[in-house]
């Protein structure tokens, strides 16, 4: 099998042009009667089926939340980047494409990058017109903020709170085509198996939550746009519904994975403190902009950190990095801040935590400036720590965050099925290896506002002359029975185990084994282990109830069951990449300072991934990246 | 640290429900609200009981889905905390805690804890939006806002549709919910051009669904997580009395 990423021709910057004045057109008469189902209703899925309808297609969009403004976009907190430049600090597109390329350590396609940036303009203008507050100077004009990674201010923000107030903007687009009714949406609805017909995806076999009926869903294009899986690791900054399943259950029907255990690990999220915690709640990456890291030069300091003095402490970021100092990309701010607590220096209870503290911030700019700034963080920290975190330091720690991995798209952002497409953080394509803060965001709008439309329409154009598809044809009957089964099996175990005990052993697994760093031996323990797991948990599960019912339990489990089945796909992927590059630190690949070390000669390709069956081991298929306009540097912050 | 729990089990919307006692005996003031709920799930499904079903997601204030009465109140004692932000250090060792779903006319139980919102979904698609299609949107910085206009409507906009409100309102009274997009819209010149129509449209969708009226007891304010002020409620009114006035 080989890989066709189909890159329009011509120079980078008159690629996206070029393919949009090829592209394929539906006329309107035709487009009402082509369906296309979309499943996710975060920022990439609302967009794109509110973009959709407004197009005049017939969408059918489901959410497994109760409503779709819930979808995990709502948590994102900082911004969204766009390269206006109105800040007058040299930013441009090619310079945000060079930085988000630069930022995946060299390991995503050029072409996908560069659209990225360049639809970025069109976003803020879309946000601000659908009524998206953003944070705006005394003028009137819209303000910016820095995040990692980057030496321009290019961050649009709505305080901390812009995740929320760009879904809300993509939400009230999607409820306007719902009233519209052009816009079929079903919420409590869980997607548990992508039906193929005749080697394109039609349709979709889904669950409804609250009842247990499962029904069967066609359309002529199927849009998954069901979001990261970090959940993986259990405890994670995502929400306790985020799943693999839809992307995994496309997996097994032929669509492939890319770069599966590129998982970003956050520096700034609050430390765990308990075995009963259930989640580990991210601290924006925008309070890095006036926050300073550090942990106690002395090690098991058992001082309060308010007295320690200031030639006592490492600010380790600015010692290591000095040009990029505390907005030091992240995957290099976690693994220093790892560093630092393998090598005892670690604070809290339980000496996993490192400080960030704003003090001097608050000293040069006061108090309210900085409470306007970031007073919901704030606010937010104390709700969980009991701790004011004006008065003494934040305590911080990594925890596993975005999953640059996903299905594998072309330029289309299409599968390798076709018909299938993969939006937003479920499909592996503009990240690389690392992902930028305020990338997310981004990338999830522009796929469903603007990359989208264009493509799903592309393929839509052949599909004018195939009428309705038939829902009863036995390639539905089969899915149908299939995800039953399953369901079934589930339900009939009668163990005595939950699914959140296999989930967080699970969880511990991955984060010591295929987390902030990896080695051989480590990853064939784990496959070794998941599979054990594996066993017990089709032996021992309790999920009390049925199939036929409102059942939390079951859908955990075969949350869980996915799970188990991405993470062994994760350690391979992990196995196999024989280099370090972005959040993919492999020990045996290391500079004598402890930097990541790349192997373009060997290893300048996306892993695509085809799924063998339960026991086999994975199909690898590799995707070749080629560079023609940046050169392929040491990634270096120094 | 020990708590008594009387939780509100119902099978599903047509059954009748009751109270039903639970015991725990090792809650850690550190832990979350929810994640003693967890436990209690984790001991009743070992046990082969069905656990109690309970909305959550994001746990860390900001989805909206979580939401119970907690001792009468919703999301519990704290002021503007959602249920998944509140920690079991703002209890005693041997209180007891009356658990119950957000009651209200408008929001059907589902079963036990979790009831049907869909209503507030509703609402928003009677206007609560721009009628912007995708590409349609001129350059961002081409209408400026004032600094402090922004920083109010974002103050209206973020409201993330809990229910609260509607849940501690003697009246079942939507009011603060749907005044707050309907302020949030009217604030800024993107939103300006619909404020008529926007106002008497989710007025009328808010009546459609059974809520009560608004008798200004201010109880909403109180518990709003995101502290969404009653004055989004006066300017609600204001803004409707004006499209009736000027149809």
């Amino acid at each position: 099998m080989e890989l066709n990423a189909k890159i329009p021709p011509g120079p980078l910057k008159d690629k996206w042009s070029y393919y949009k004045d090829h592209a394929k057109l539906v006329n309107p008469a035709n487009r009402k009667k082509l369906e296309v189902i979309v499943v996710g209703t975060g920022l990439a899925g609302s967009s794109a089926a509110a973009s959709l309808a407004e197009m005049g297609y017939k969408v059918k969009s489901f959410c497994f939340q109760d409503s779709a403004r819930r979808a995990h976009s709502v948590a994102a907190q900082g911004g969204v980047n766009a390269a206006k430049n109105y800040k007058n600090d040299g930013d441009s597109v090619y310079r945000m494409f060079y930085d988000t390329i630069k930022g995946g350590d060299f390991r995503s396609r050029e072409a996908n990058v560069y659209r990225l940036a360049e639809c970025s303009l069109a976003l803020i203008d879309q946000a601000v017109a659908q009524g998206v507050p953003f944070g705006r100077e005394y003028g009137g004009y819209l303000n910016n903020r820095s995040f990692g990674g980057v030496q321009v201010s290019r961050t649009f923000y709505s305080r901390g709170q812009t995740g929320q107030q760009l879904l809300l903007g993509a939400y009230q687009a999607l409820i306007r085509q719902v009233a519209a009714k052009t816009v079929h949406l079903h919420t409590r609805h869980e997607m548990l198996e992508l039906v193929v017909v005749e080697g394109k995806a039609r349709g979709i076999i889904v669950r409804n939550l609250d009842t247990g009926e499962i029904e069967r869903h066609s359309a002529h294009a199927v849009i998954l746009a069901t979001g990261g899986f970090g959940k993986i690791y259990y405890l994670s900054t995502l929400a306790m519904g985020c799943n693999a399943s839809a992307i995994w259950r496309a997996h097994k029907k032929g669509a492939l994975m890319a770069s599966p255990s590129w998982t970003q690990i956050h520096p700034t999220s609050l430390p765990q403190s308990g075995g009963y915690q259930s989640k580990l709640t991210l601290m924006s990456e925008s309070l890095r902009n006036d926050g300073r890291i550090w942990v106690p030069l002395k090690k098991e300091d058992p001082r309060k950190p308010n007295d320690i003095p200031e030639q006592e402490r490492d600010y380790y970021l600015e010692r290591r990095y000095p040009a990029f100092g505390n907005l030091a990309p992240r995957d290099i701010s976690s693994r220093a801040a790892k560093e630092r607590i393998d090598a005892g220096f670690g604070i809290g209870a339980q000496k996993n935590a490192v400080y960030l503290d704003f003090s001097k911030a608050i000293r040069e700019q006061g108090k309210e400036k900085i409470k306007e700034k970031y007073g919901n963080l704030f606010s937010m920290y104390q709700k969980i720590t009991d701790i004011d975190a004006y008065a003494e330091p934040m305590m911080i720690s990594p925890a596993a965050h975005f999953s640059m991995g996903g299905l594998w798209v072309d330029y289309e952002l299409m599968t390798t099925v076709p018909g299938l497409f993969a939006l937003g953080e479920a499909n592996f394509a503009d990240h690389g290896a690392n992902r930028l803060g305020a990338n997310s965001l981004l990338q999830a709008c522009v796929d469903g506002y603007f990359v989208a439309p264009y493509t799903v329409s592309n393929y839509l154009a052949e599909e004018i002359k195939t009428g309705a598809i038939d829902a009863n044809r036995p390639e539905f009957i089969a899915a149908e029975n299939n995800a039953k089964e399953l369901l079934n099996r589930l339900a009939s175990i009668k163990g005595n185990k939950t699914a959140d005990y296999y989930h967080k052993k699970l969880g511990k697994l991955l984060y010591d084994h295929c987390g902030l760093s990896r080695n051989r031996e480590g990853l064939n323990y784990a496959i070794a282990e998941i599979k054990k797991l594996q066993e017990d948990f089709y032996a021992n599960l309790a999920v009390p109830g049925s199939a036929q019912e409102m059942n939390g339990e079951l859908e955990k489990a075969g949350r869980v069951a996915d799970y188990l089945e991405v993470a062994q796909l994760m350690c391979y992927d992990a196995l196999t990449r024989e280099e370090s590059c972005g959040a993919h630190f492999r020990e045996e690949h290391q500079t004598p300072e402890g930097e990541a070390l790349r192997n373009d000669e060997k290893f300048c390709f996306v892993s695509a991934w085809g799924w063998n069956g339960p026991d086999e081991e994975p199909l690898l298929v590799p995707e070749p990246l080629t560079f023609e306009n940046v050169n392929l540097t040491v990634r270096s912050y120094k | 640290m020990k708590v008594f729990l009387k939780i509100w089990r119902q099978k599903d919307a047509k059954a009748e429900g009751k109270l039903v006692d639970y015991e725990m005996d090792d809650v850690i003031p550190h832990m979350s609200f929810l994640e003693m709920m967890d436990t209690l799930n984790e001991k009743l499904i070992v046990q082969g009981e069905h656990p109690v079903e309970f909305d959550h997601d994001c746990r860390e204030g900001i989805c909206g889905q979580c939401g119970v009465m907690i001792n009468g109140r919703a999301h519990g004692p704290l002021k503007n905390t959602t249920t998944c932000q509140l920690h079991m250090r703002s209890f005693k060792d041997g209180d007891t805690i009356y658990i119950e779903p957000f009651r209200a006319e408008a929001f059907p139980v589902k079963r036990d804890l979790k009831v049907d919102r869909s209503a507030f979904d509703r609402i928003i698609g009677a206007g609560g939006f721009v009628s912007v299609n995708t590409g349609q949107a001129p350059e961002a910085n081409s209408i400026p806002v004032t600094h402090e206009m922004a920083e109010s409507a974002f103050d209206s906009a973020a409201c993330i549709g809990c229910g609260a409100c509607v849940a501690t309102c003697k009246n079942s009274s939507a009011a603060l919910f749907t005044s707050a997009k309907i302020s949030h819209l009217v604030k800024l010149p993107q939103g300006k051009l619909e404020a008529r129509k926007r106002a008497l449209t989710m007025v009328a969708q808010m009546d459609r669904e059974n809520f009560g009226h608004c008798s200004n007891t201010e109880a909403c304010e109180v518990e709003c997580p995101q502290h969404i002020s009653v004055l989004n409620i006066a300017r609600m009114n204001w803004e409707f009395a004006k499209a009736k006035v000027l149809k």
